[in-house]
């Protein structure tokens, strides 16, 4: 097995950033997100949700191809993009993060609106008697106490993004060095004669992050309980 | 300062109609659960929006559907104390404390000292609210409101989730509140006994109405308002003034130019305190009885008789400048020939007055 090579490296670094990105780019989304499914009250809540979901249950590829439809250079809103803030999606790692983000997005929202469900209404009530807004109110007692619910979110989000492949490559195909994340990365290698070792160490870093992701999501969730 | 309700709102199988003034001092919203009292506070606080009625303290308009104003509860400044306590999971007593005095512009020092004192928090401040005892989790909640500068202190049973220990424990805490702090309260309970304790003035709803509303003295004295607040629970409150404390572990006290000998209490000589007496435990006698355990005959003149459906009659009487009642049967009252005007006894045990009766410092009229 041995250690990893550069390329090896450098797909793992990347999808860290990538991962990472995607995670926090999308957090203050999923906390809005989260917070109109747990206390609004609208006619079209039932429509957000569903789509909140869909990358859930669509094939990511499919996810990927409606992704390259709109975002690509040759179509309007990706040309848009391009011409006003040069912003380039397709077949780059910021189109991966993309991806990443909206395929984490599900996990995200759950995880945020089930920490936004267990607040105490009462307790918002009882700080506006007190004298705050509704803005100081959810500064100084909503957002504490969806905190550990936000940050187990940020997790699975961030998991889900690490190893999010169908997507992705569908969106940004599998360039070394910069849309090369680690799925893509151990699929390549598996496509090529004696590329399995490498296949392999990749296998083990993937394995190792998850663990850690979910070790850190579980420890959230503990804590998140020991506070009612 | 005077804070003036008017409100009606509908309710699944109650129509809340109230109209109400309390004048300062500490106003009692008694009644039965399902009267409506934590409505109307919630109604006064701003956490219930009223389809109809005017909220008032002195000029400052809450609430008022016609002219379409309605103030966000943050802007009414009104301390409410939960019956549960509600204070915030996540910071520590100290923080909770000072949650409120942060948006009222923040209190001196002194006031957070005075408030920590008050209600004995100097042990639980760096504490969190999850290791604390119900009562004082409640005292919190009530130091919480004080110091967020409230113009006025809305308490929704604030005893009723503690044992009869921990509202021994809270009580004169409550009376030092009224006393001390001079903040005007509105107190919502279902106990006669808390009533009796705390209220200058007690509006009693029924089934969403205001069924008596008046002075707490005058109304806990009045034979007509016995069926609303409990024939069992009837009692008058009268103020006594400690005397001396005999060495067999009895108090004397003056009532009026009479004295009431109790178990031994507490307080100081020269202290005035507040004293419930249950009705039940009054017995009538029309000479002066001879050979008799209880210690205290005190001579009174009959005001008047109100009897209801069941074999109980309640009698006003006149004892000195204050009224008392008593409660005895139909039966006693024909033998005895019991008619207003006439003189008689009351009799009554020393430890017919139980301690939870016995209340701290009078409130200022």
């Amino acid at each position: 097995m041995g250690s990893l090579g550069p390329e090896e490296w450098q797909a793992v670094l990347l999808s860290l950033q990538v991962a990472a990105v995607a995670t926090l780019a999308s957090l203050p989304l999923g906390v809005i997100v989260a917070l109109i499914l747990a206390r609004g009250r609208f006619v079209g809540r039932p429509l957000l949700d569903g789509l909140v979901h869909l990358p859930l249950v669509l094939p990511p590829v499919v996810t990927g191809y409606l992704l390259l439809s709109v975002f690509s250079p040759r179509a309007p809103i990706g040309q848009f993009l391009d011409d006003s803030l040069g912003l380039v999606l397709a077949f780059r790692w910021t189109g991966a993060a993309l991806a990443a983000a909206i395929m984490g997005f599900p996990l995200m929202v759950r995880a945020i609106r089930l920490g936004i469900e267990a607040v105490d209404p009462k307790l918002e009530a009882a700080a506006a008697t007190l004298g705050a807004n509704r803005a100081w109110v959810f500064a100084t007692v909503t957002l504490p106490l969806i905190l550990p619910g936000i940050l187990a979110g940020a997790v699975l989000a961030f998991a889900k993004a690490l190893g999010e492949f169908g997507a992705t490559i569908t969106f940004v195909s599998n360039i070394p060095g910069e849309t090369q994340t680690l799925p893509s990365a151990i699929y390549a290698f598996l496509q090529v004669p004696g590329g399995e070792p490498a296949a392999l160490r990749l296998v083990a870093v993937s394995i190792a992050l998850a663990m850690a992701a979910l070790a850190i999501s579980e420890l959230l969730a503990r804590r998140m309980r020991r506070r009612r | 300062m005077s804070l003036s309700v008017r409100l009606r709102h509908p309710f699944p199988g109650l129509m809340l109609d109230v109209a109400f003034t309390a004048p300062g001092g500490v106003t009692a919203l008694f009644g039965r659960s399902g009267a409506g009292k934590t409505s109307v506070i919630q109604a006064v606080a701003g956490l219930l929006r009223p389809r109809e009625g005017r909220i008032a303290l002195d000029e400052r308009v809450f609430l008022d559907t016609k002219a379409g104003r309605a103030l966000p509860p943050h802007r009414r400044r009104m301390g409410y104390v939960f019956q549960e306590g509600r204070l915030f999971p996540h910071l520590s007593v100290r923080r909770n404390l000072r949650y409120g005095a942060w948006f009222a512009g923040g209190a001196a020092a002194e006031t957070f000292d005075a408030v920590v004192a008050l209600l004995g928090l100097e042990a639980l401040l760096d504490r969190a609210p999850g290791d604390l005892s119900g009562g004082e989790r409640q005292r919190v909640a009530i130091g919480r409101a004080l110091l967020a500068r409230p113009r006025m202190l809305l308490m929704d049973e604030p005893l009723a989730a503690l044992d009869a220990a921990r509202k021994a424990e809270i009580l004169p805490y409550l009376e030092r509140l009224r006393d001390e702090a001079k903040i005007p309260i509105l107190y919502v309970s279902h106990a006669i006994e808390e009533v009796a304790r705390l209220a200058s003035t007690i509006v009693v709803l029924e089934a969403g109405r205001v069924a008596q509303a008046g002075p707490a003295a005058a109304l806990l004295a009045d034979p007509a308002a016995v069926p609303l607040l409990g024939v069992r629970d009837a009692g008058a409150v009268v103020t006594a003034i400690v005397r001396a404390h005999a060495p067999d572990g009895l108090s004397e006290l003056a009532l009026g130019s009479e004295r009431l000998v109790l178990p031994g209490v507490s307080a100081m000589p020269g202290t005035p305190l507040r004293l419930r007496i249950p009705a039940q435990d009054v017995i009538l006698a029309t000479a002066r009885p001879e050979g008799l355990s209880a210690l205290n005959v005190l001579p009174a003149t009959i005001l008047g008789l109100q009897s209801g459906t069941g074999p109980g009659v309640m009698v006003q009487l006149q004892l000195g400048d204050t009224q008392i009642l008593a409660r005895v049967t139909r039966r006693s009252a024909d033998a005895l020939q019991l008619a207003p005007g006439r003189s008689c006894y009351a009799i009554l045990k020393s430890v017919a007055i139980a301690p939870v009766d016995i209340g701290g410092i009078v409130p200022p009229r």
